[in-house]
């Protein structure tokens, strides 16, 4: 099941080996072909949600189009504030925003946000404990521009942040359900942007996003799936694709990753079937360590076995070729549960 | 942009109303207050045995002028919604700031001798969490201006008239996100917003000119489209002076204004005014009253005058 809608595949000039694929543009899609998706799901969330509440802003640091915002924008011009590609001001300038009483949504990458301004973060929204909330595109591996531009390690940064929630859509409805409730939830928040046209996958669940909460998804006897953000529709994707081995695959969606809802998921945890987390984050820092560090802190003695990036700075190219190569896609998924197996 | 101005319900609380109708009584009234902010800071340094007393010292008049006689504020209710907004975005400084505070009537003088003791409201390096009147938590340097861009924005688009002032010192225009903001609030046109740099030419490994240059500040700021002004930041005169034209062309919409302060570290207490400059001055456990009686001396042969 690779995904090849936003790729082309270049000619072949030199051997009669399998065609490369080409980098897309920045934000490459990881819809599958004829998948439902819906369009700038954040960006039409936040206008509703300002609809009703008049304290929401919106700023961005010079990718409000990048990041769904300009949709925010258009709708409300008043209530937009462009920043500039200065993002310590960005977030310094969404904290004092918030200092007067609104409830800012502030846009930038992921990588920007995370590496670049943790600082201004930190000690002006997070240490006073206000109601920024931190909007970042392209996290993980969403994009194939290389490290300079892939939040491989966004949550492991974020994650020592006091007072931050994190939260990690799977897709369209997670996103739509998010919004008012970062909106009317007190301190800051950082939402793992999908942007563009985004799958609708969660609709076919009796599923409703509730923030800090883990929602079991499908149940199954064989292995059980803990997972967030874009991983949780390769992992449904997985699952189904499993079955045909006879394999009963459980899916368990976390997309608050802090604070996280240790409950639900170390009793999903703790049977005799194999472990599974998947993310689209490095294995250092994420959800995978968020899900060890509960079951070792609950005293469960239990395997977890990671799907997630390496520990390591990725490569540049096309997205399918990258998910394939880092164990994301669900080709990969399903050998590596089969694998373990046995 | 929805500028709606807010009736001022309240304007019987503006500070000024203190400061006397004349010229002389104005200077003498920030002056007073100037010369208590610089005893205070001496006793809160003597009672924690160090501090930033240097920088309270040179920053006195400064934060008199504010306090004295520029800034709205209710003492008795801190978070009042039309107060002016003061930002101390040099957290070092709190010392100065508290005893200013204490001179406005926010924070109880006698809590001055709490500074820097486990559990007290009056931590070493200011913190928005802890103290009255604190409005933001400095200390990490370059982020007031930035933090005070967000604010004038916000109070702007809320149709509030206040103002927003951030303090800065001179160190702080090594960080790069101080010029992020200065492009902010002049792309934004915030013409309520009013900087004040502490030029005393110090950062902490020695002279500003020899840890990295920052002059011409004054060049600096006009280019990047401020209200510029520099003064001697430790003649009271000059100070009401500069603030008062930047008052006068404070406006919703306009060019935020910067006033350039020169200081002289430990101002008011030759002692200090002529030992080697120094980050953290040290001062030993005798030489606190002669601080005081020098500072005194200076004061009333001033006023005399």
């Amino acid at each position: 099941m690779s995904d090849t809608t936003t790729t082309t595949e270049a000619p072949d000039t030199t051997t009669a080996a399998k065609p490369k694929l080409k980098t897309s543009a920045m934000i490459a899609s990881f819809a599958d072909p004829g998948q439902k998706t819906s369009s700038a799901p954040f960006g039409h969330a936040l206008v509703k949600a300002a609809q009703e509440n008049h304290k929401i802003v919106g700023l961005t640091a010079d990718l409000g189009k990048y990041t769904d915002m300009h949709i925010f924008a258009k709708a409300f011009p008043e209530r937009f504030f462009q920043m500039g590609m200065a993002e310590q001001l960005l977030f310094g300038a969404a904290a004092g925003l918030a200092e007067t009483g609104l409830v800012p949504f502030a846009s930038t990458y992921s990588v920007f946000a995370a590496r670049r301004a943790y600082d201004f973060l930190c000690l002006d929204a997070a240490e006073p404990n206000l109601n920024v909330n931190i909007v970042g595109g392209l996290p993980g591996l969403t994009t194939g521009y290389g490290p300079s531009h892939q939040a491989t390690e966004d949550m492991a940064i974020f994650r020592g942040m006091p007072n931050l929630t994190i939260v990690d859509p799977c897709d369209s409805i997670d996103i739509e359900q998010a919004v008012p409730q970062l909106a009317a939830s007190e301190g800051p928040t950082y939402l793992r942007l999908l942007r563009g046209n985004v799958p609708t996958v969660l609709d076919e669940y009796d599923y409703a996003f509730e923030l800090g909460k883990a929602k079991v998804l499908r149940g199954g006897n064989d292995v059980v799936f803990i997972s967030s953000g874009l991983m949780t529709m390769r992992a449904l994707q997985a699952a189904k694709a499993l079955a045909a081995h006879r394999v009963d695959v459980a899916v368990v969606h976390t997309p608050t990753i802090k604070p996280f809802d240790a409950e639900t998921v170390l009793a999903e945890i703790n049977t005799d079937r194999l472990a599974v987390t998947l993310e689209n984050h490095s294995v250092v820092g994420g959800l995978f360590e968020t899900v060890a560090s509960a079951v070792v802190s609950a005293g469960v003695g239990k395997r977890v076995v990671p799907v997630a990036l390496p520990d390591q700075f990725l490569d540049a190219g096309a997205l399918p070729t990258l998910h394939d190569r880092y164990g994301l896609a669900v080709d990969r998924i399903v050998a590596k549960v089969l694998a373990e197996l046995g | 942009m929805v500028l709606s101005q807010k009736t001022e319900t309240d304007t019987t609380e503006q500070a000024p109303a203190n400061a006397g109708e004349t010229p002389t009584e104005r200077l003498q009234w920030v002056s007073a207050a100037a010369y208590r902010i610089r005893h205070h800071a001496l006793n809160m340094g003597e009672v924690q045995g160090q501090g930033y007393v240097g920088q309270a010292l040179g920053a006195a008049d400064m934060l008199a002028t504010v306090y004295g006689d520029q800034l709205r504020f209710k003492a008795e209710d801190p978070h009042w919604e039309l107060r002016d907004r003061f930002l101390l975005s040099t957290g070092h400084y709190a010392i100065g700031h508290y005893a200013a505070l204490a001179g406005a009537g926010i924070v109880p003088v006698e809590e001055l001798q709490t500074y820097g003791s486990d559990d007290s409201r009056l931590p070493m390096s200011g913190m928005s969490t802890y103290t009255p009147g604190m409005e933001i938590s400095g200390g990490s340097l370059g982020h007031g201006l930035t933090i005070a861009v967000g604010m004038a924005l916000g109070l702007r688009y809320q149709g509030s008239s206040a103002r927003v002032f951030n303090f800065l010192s001179d160190g702080e225009l090594d960080e790069g996100s101080t010029w992020e903001a200065a492009m902010g609030a002049h792309h934004h046109q915030l013409g309520n917003l009013t900087a004040m740099v502490d030029i005393n030419a110090l950062q902490a490994d020695g002279k500003t000119d020899t840890v990295l240059r920052t002059e011409p500040v004054t060049e600096k700021w006009k280019s990047f489209g401020w209200y510029t002004q520099r003064v001697d930041g430790n003649d009271v005169g000059a100070l009401l002076a500069a603030f008062d034209n930047a008052a006068a062309q404070a406006a919703a919409v306009g060019r935020p204004s910067i006033i350039l302060c020169d200081t002289k570290v430990g101002r008011g207490v030759p002692l200090l005014e002529n030992r080697e400059k120094a980050h953290f001055m040290r001062i030993e456990e005798h030489e606190w009253q002669t601080c005081r009686e020098q500072l005194t001396a200076g004061y009333e042969g001033k006023t005399a005058r």
